[in-house]
């Protein structure tokens, strides 16, 4: 194994058989392709964004990954190691964050599931009290300790998960969602914290998440997967490109008036009273076209917002679709 | 960055990684390292449950009391009755008194498996599939519950009773026979309590039929071979094997006639039932892991 590749990921496919009932004693048998033929290689120390729309397989091949689902088909090595065939060997060099559910022990304390951890996991003592301590001081757990963790609140239980998952000082982390459900604070607490992670220890982090701007402030690169398929791979900034982006122009004008009459492919996209929204392109200057509004136009006001980058890849998505 | 969190990471942060194996010493075997898994997470349910002591001491109470009402119902029906089906009230209260005894230790040791149907169908089974330890352990011994010795309690009391008034002349095997039983009745149960757990990958609501066999056979255990049909005699000794547990080698003790006439060995037959039986379920469960699929969500 080299030491680029820390993960990789060649060809490799998951199918469900997936049984439903039809009727009484009759059931239908359909194949649900997860993960269709995906391929990638992520180095030590990236921290890549994995994103797509729900179902599109993120879970599944996160689930891959750490040996929970045996690939189909395909090549998969994490640390050179096949995660579903030395699942407890490689469990000591992972961490896992579930948003949707907690690794750790609902009705014990949270001290007592990081307790446990340490002698499951067989941490030196020295580096487990290091290892705590800054977690707790990084996350702000010092209150929650004592708390059973079902009384936590999400973001609470969130962070609770996210130190578990570090106690043991993993080479690689996977969050599956890590700010499902947090507010503005707890996300962007969350963020900093994966960040220094990263930075600090060389974590290699791969995270999945609805939230874009998850991404846009952690990872350097992303990847698309739709239906299974890898859609795109590359720097976030190149999405724009790929996606055919579009900035938007919204004027405010005197009054009413018929949608603006804009040169091509500049064109109106929503009209509300006298405020108007136009798209144009991400790579064009917005001034010519401010300039021929202003001229024909009883121009009050305006503002231009750079591309919403889940814009960008709800087109790309439908693009796809529609091929 | 770390400014906003209001601490900077200094001298004293995180260290490189602990290099390639983690913290991973040389493992013993699966067992060993089950064993030790099982005895680290049943600690922790048991140092929790201790908090409380008095709230602990009412519960253990709580389930002796319960658990005796089993004995309590035989008890009045002897008021009615000198025999059940041919046997004694010492004799009933021997084949109870082992039956409980063997279920009690493989309901403290595994009893809380019924739950593993739940966390399969809602997912949170995966948690336990990335840890680096045993998962029969973790599922085993997840909410340990001290107080299960309660039922132990009541059990092993009726067996000091029956050993104590049952009319028996006593020889070294039959004395030894004793300990065997008890120790070969609970890996029976334990035996099944694995093998219902992995039934609940295929099904996994299947925790009812688990209990039907587990709670179901103690029941049935504690009542003579010859109140029952003869079919159900044969399915309890040879598909899910429950005689062992008491009726055969019980009849030896007590010389009594055998269940279906087996030949007169088969009374020390327990620990090889047992064993075989224990491989069977570790078998099933294996397979059982292996079909595991997680869930969409
Ligand atoms: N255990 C399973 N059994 C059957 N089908 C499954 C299973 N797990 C996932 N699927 C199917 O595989 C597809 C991919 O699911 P997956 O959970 O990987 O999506 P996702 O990208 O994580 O979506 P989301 O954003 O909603 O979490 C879906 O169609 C889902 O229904
Ligand atoms: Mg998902």
């Amino acid at each position: 194994m080299t030491e680029q590749a820390f993960i990789e990921v060649d060809q490799v496919e998951k199918v469900f058989d997936v049984r439903r009932k039809t009727g009484f004693l009759k059931r239908e048998r359909r194949e649900v392709r997860a993960v269709d033929s995906i391929s990638f290689t992520v180095a030590r120390g990236e921290m890549v964004g994995y994103i797509g729309p729900n179902g599109a397989g993120k879970s599944t091949t996160i689930k891959m990954l750490t040996g929970i689902l045996t690939p189909s088909a395909g090549r998969l090595r994490v640390a050179g190691i096949d995660p579903s065939q030395e699942r407890t060997r490689l469990a000591h060099r992972i961490g896992v964050v579930f948003g949707q559910r907690t690794t750790l022990w609902w009705d014990l304390p949270l001290i007592d599931s990081y307790k446990l951890m340490h002698r499951m996991y067989r941490i030196p003592d020295a580096r487990y009290r290091e290892n705590l301590d800054r977690l707790v001081e990084l996350l702000d757990l010092r209150d929650l300790l004592d708390s059973p963790v079902r009384q936590l609140s999400l973001g609470q239980r969130m962070r609770g998960d996210i130190a578990a998952a570090l106690l043991h000082d993993p080479e690689v982390l996977y969050l599956d969602e890590p700010t499902i459900g947090l507010d503005v604070v707890s996300k962007v607490r969350v963020r900093e914290f994966l960040k220094e992670v990263n930075a600090e220890r060389g974590t290699t982090v791969l995270l999945t998440t609805h939230d874009l701007q998850d991404i846009e402030q952690l990872c350097s690169r992303v990847m698309v997967i739709d239906h299974g398929r890898l859609m795109y791979d590359g720097p976030l900034a190149g999405l724009h490109e790929a996606g055919e982006s579009e900035r938007t122009l919204v004027v405010d004008l005197e009054r009413e008036v018929p949608p603006i009459d804009a040169p091509a492919p500049a064109r109106v996209v929503k009209v509300d009273g006298p405020r108007q929204w136009l798209a144009f392109p991400a790579s064009e200057s917005a001034a010519p076209l401010v300039a021929r509004i202003a001229a024909e136009y009883p121009l009050v006001d305006l503002s231009v917002r750079e591309p919403d980058i889940e814009a960008v890849i709800a087109k790309m998505y439908a693009e796809r679709a529609g091929a | 960055m770390a400014e906003t969190l209001g601490t900077s990471p200094g001298p004293e942060g995180f260290r490189t990684s602990p290099g390639p194996e983690g913290f991973r010493p040389v493992e013993g075997s699966r067992l060993v390292e089950g064993l030790r898994t099982y005895r680290l997470i049943a600690g922790m349910w048991v140092r929790s449950s201790m908090t409380y002591r008095t709230s602990f001491a009412v519960t253990v109470l709580g389930n002796l009391l319960v658990t005796g009402l089993d004995f309590a119902t035989i008890l009045l029906m002897f008021s009615q009755v000198d025999t059940l089906g041919g046997w004694s009230l010492p004799e009933i209260a021997l084949l109870y008194g082992l039956s409980a005894t063997a279920f009690g230790i493989a309901d403290l040791l595994l009893g809380s498996m019924d739950v593993l149907g739940g966390r399969i169908r809602d997912g949170s089974f995966d948690t336990l599939l990335v840890r680096p330890a045993p998962v029969l352990a973790q599922v085993g011994a997840d909410r340990f519950a001290l107080r299960r010795l309660g039922r132990i309690t009541q059990a092993v009391a009726v067996l000091g009773y029956a050993l104590a008034a049952v009319d028996v002349d006593w020889t070294v095997a039959k004395v030894l026979l004793v300990p065997v039983m008890v120790i070969s009745g609970a890996a029976i149960f334990c035996a099944l309590f694995v093998a219902g757990a992995a039934f609940q990958f295929v099904a996994q609501d299947a925790a009812e039929v688990q209990n039907a066999f587990t709670y179901g056979g103690t029941t049935l255990l504690q009542y003579p071979p010859t109140v029952f049909g003869r079919d159900l005699v044969r399915a309890v000794t040879f598909l899910v094997p429950l005689a062992f547990v008491n009726w055969v080698p019980a009849s030896y003790v007590l010389g009594r006639p055998y269940p279906l006439e087996l030949p007169q060995w088969t009374a020390f037959a327990p620990p090889l039932v047992a064993a075989g039986y224990c491989a069977l379920a570790g078998l099933a469960w294996r397979a059982g892991l292996r079909s595991y699929r997680s869930t969409g969500s």
